[in-house]
């Protein structure tokens, strides 16, 4: 069966800046099968945003290839990737000023990019993704009115009404709170479920990717530092060493997923 | 209704409103000459004076045609830079695109073209070499990692814009005096009643720049999620830029070719239609057209008409609205920006 996404033997490099020398991915090699819910973790600046880059073609490798359900990712155009990888950024510029509603419908943009007006079906194929999401009573608000909660919504509202079999997620709980958290949590695993969406998660949260992702890949500057189910990447040793800080990797009371913590130092120093 | 058809009903109205202001502008000017004097000219072409005839049909129709269009043109390049930029103070007076067209023009006139049908093109084919010149340095300059910052931009328009002044100035200098009178004059912005031939090729060339800037309106929606997230939605964001600059700057090209530098309608038509019909550029692109023109008439006609029978260059009246309203958005959006 053929892998939903799949990087081969990929290396990148940003043109260095003066004498600091520039960041590489090399010789990253990794694949995420159609279905499963997978996650990309690392410390800052190892490459999980260029990383999304290099999928969504806004860079393209220096060598190696990328595959989307098997197809290059260098021979397709801009409009086909769109329509197989959907990807959700954690936000919009500051002073956007569409509605909510404009700003799902752009998702439709893949499908009819030579459109002047957005066809009746696009219109309701926004309205559905804004259901799926639980945003529809928001349609004709401005983003600035919105708390970081809806506005998350609205950003994968936006990924939904793409219908790209691949969903893309940068550090989708970065801003929400507990309780969004776990709503967010469980409408990834209904979409996961119900329309088979392959899910690619990115993000800071251990605990949450051991949660929910099927399988991890660690990144450390550019390379990968692990790969596999949680259990095995998310272990005290290999941790303590990429992210540079010691680190206590317990058992979750109810799931037995791990759950990671930093040592920290007993403060008065006993 | 949907969009299109309210689309439609707007541009309709705007159409009619430009129609009948044409038709009003008519009928206003220092000459005073009767209503029947101006219909008679305009239904038989054979009025009661020969003198009403040569006024209407040679000097106020043309001059009307000419406000319309510069004034359309000018509001169709100040969308497109906005949108480009991302940035509301753009516009091609603020970006210096005026400045280096001017320059260009001037260049023609001191070496001796005229004004003839393949004079026309050789004098926009400067202009617009001038414009994106001009246009090109300010990007070159302003550009700030992939973003274009609301201070870098005016202030590399206003060094722009001084350079290529700078540089008109220098080819004065050098040049005759007898040529020299024309050419001060022109820059202060003037619409003169065309000849036929030029107009034709004014109104060509604009076309031209309309178009490449109405079929990136969708992009150019899509583009204000920010470039990297355009891409990611198949838009190709180079494109789109290209296709925007070289239409704003032929449109700024052929006014300055053929009324002058003229500025702020660029910035004014675009937010006074953005406040009233909101951010779809698809919607802003083909309005601007219409209302620019009529924005654009209403100045000519104050100026031709304030101080009867002298004339105000038009570029005098625009600037004395603009420069309050530019003062005004930029305290506004600073506010906005401090926040």
């Amino acid at each position: 069966m053929t892998a939903a996404l799949e990087f081969r033997d990929v290396v990148f490099a940003y043109p260095a800046r003066g004498p600091r020398p520039g960041f590489t991915i090399r010789d990253l090699s990794f694949s995420v099968g159609a279905g499963q819910i997978f996650g990309i973790i690392g410390p800052n600046a190892s490459g999980k945003t260029t990383l999304i880059r290099l999928l969504s073609k806004v860079l393209e490798p220096a060598r190696g290839q990328i595959l989307l359900d098997g197809e290059d990712v260098g021979r397709l155009e801009r409009a086909s990737i769109a329509r197989r990888v959907a990807v959700v950024p954690q936000d919009v510029p500051a002073g956007f000023p569409y509605v909510v509603e404009d700003l799902v419908l752009m998702g439709r943009f893949p499908h009819a990019p030579r459109r002047f007006f957005e066809s009746d079906a696009d219109r309701d194929e926004a309205l559905r993704a804004m259901a799926t999401a639980g945003i529809s009573e928001l349609r004709g608000e401005t983003l600035d009115r919105l708390s970081g909660g809806e506005r998350q919504r609205v950003m994968l509202a936006r990924a939904l009404a793409q219908r790209s079999p691949l969903l893309v997620l940068d550090e989708p709980t970065a801003h929400l709170d507990l309780h969004h958290q776990a709503e967010c949590v469980a409408l990834l695993r209904r979409l996961n479920r119900e329309a088979g969406l392959t899910i690619v998660l990115i993000s800071h949260d251990l605990n949450l990717v051991a949660e929910v992702c099927d399988r991890l890949l660690l990144l450390r500057a550019g390379a990968a530092a692990g790969i596999g189910r949680a259990e095995a990447v998310l272990e005290e040793s290999i941790l303590t060493s990429v992210y540079r800080c010691r680190v206590v990797v317990d058992k979750h009371p109810t799931t037995r997923r791990p759950i990671v913590q930093i040592a920290w130092p007993d403060p008065e120093g006993r | 209704m949907s969009p299109r058809s309210r689309l439609i009903a707007l541009l309709a109205v705007l159409a009619l409103a430009a129609a009948a202001a044409g038709i009003a502008a008519l009928f206003i000017g220092s000459a005073r000459l009767s209503a029947r004097a101006v219909i008679a000219a305009m239904t038989t072409g054979h009025g009661r004076s020969g003198v009403a005839d040569v006024i209407v049909l040679s000097l106020r129709l043309p001059r009307i045609a000419a406000a319309l269009l510069a004034g359309g043109a000018l509001a169709v390049a100040g969308v497109g830079f906005q949108g480009l930029t991302r940035n509301p103070l753009a516009e091609p007076a603020v970006l210096g695109v005026s400045s280096g067209a001017a320059f260009g023009v001037v260049t023609a006139q001191v070496f001796g073209l005229r004004v003839g049908v393949l004079e026309a093109f050789g004098l926009t084919a400067l202009a617009f070499g001038g414009a994106v010149v001009a246009g090109t340095a300010v990007l070159a300059i302003a550009s700030r990692a992939g973003g274009l910052p609301v201070h870098t931009l005016v202030l590399a328009g206003v060094i722009v814009g001084i350079f290529f002044s700078s540089a008109i100035t220098v080819l004065i200098s050098v040049v005759d005096f007898d040529r020299l009178g024309g050419v001060i004059y022109w820059l202060l912005g003037n619409l003169a009643p065309l000849p036929a031939p030029a107009l034709g090729v004014f109104a060509a060339t604009s076309a031209v720049g309309f178009w490449l800037v109405l079929g990136q309106a969708r992009s150019l929606n899509v583009l204000a999620l920010g470039e990297e997230a355009a891409l990611q939605l198949g838009v190709d964001a180079e494109r789109t830029k290209w296709r925007i600059f070289t239409g704003a700057a032929l449109l700024t090209a052929a006014t300055v070719a053929f009324a002058g530098p003229i500025g702020f309608v660029g910035l004014i038509v675009p937010h006074a239609l953005r406040m009233t019909l909101g951010p779809d550029h698809r919607v802003l692109v083909p309005a601007a057209l219409l209302a620019g023109g009529v924005f654009l008439l209403a100045a000519d006609t104050l100026a031709r008409n304030l101080v009867a029978p002298a004339e105000l260059s038009v570029g005098v009246i625009t600037s004395l609205c603009g420069a309050p309203f530019f003062v005004y958005l930029l305290r506004s959006r600073a506010s906005r920006l401090e926040r």
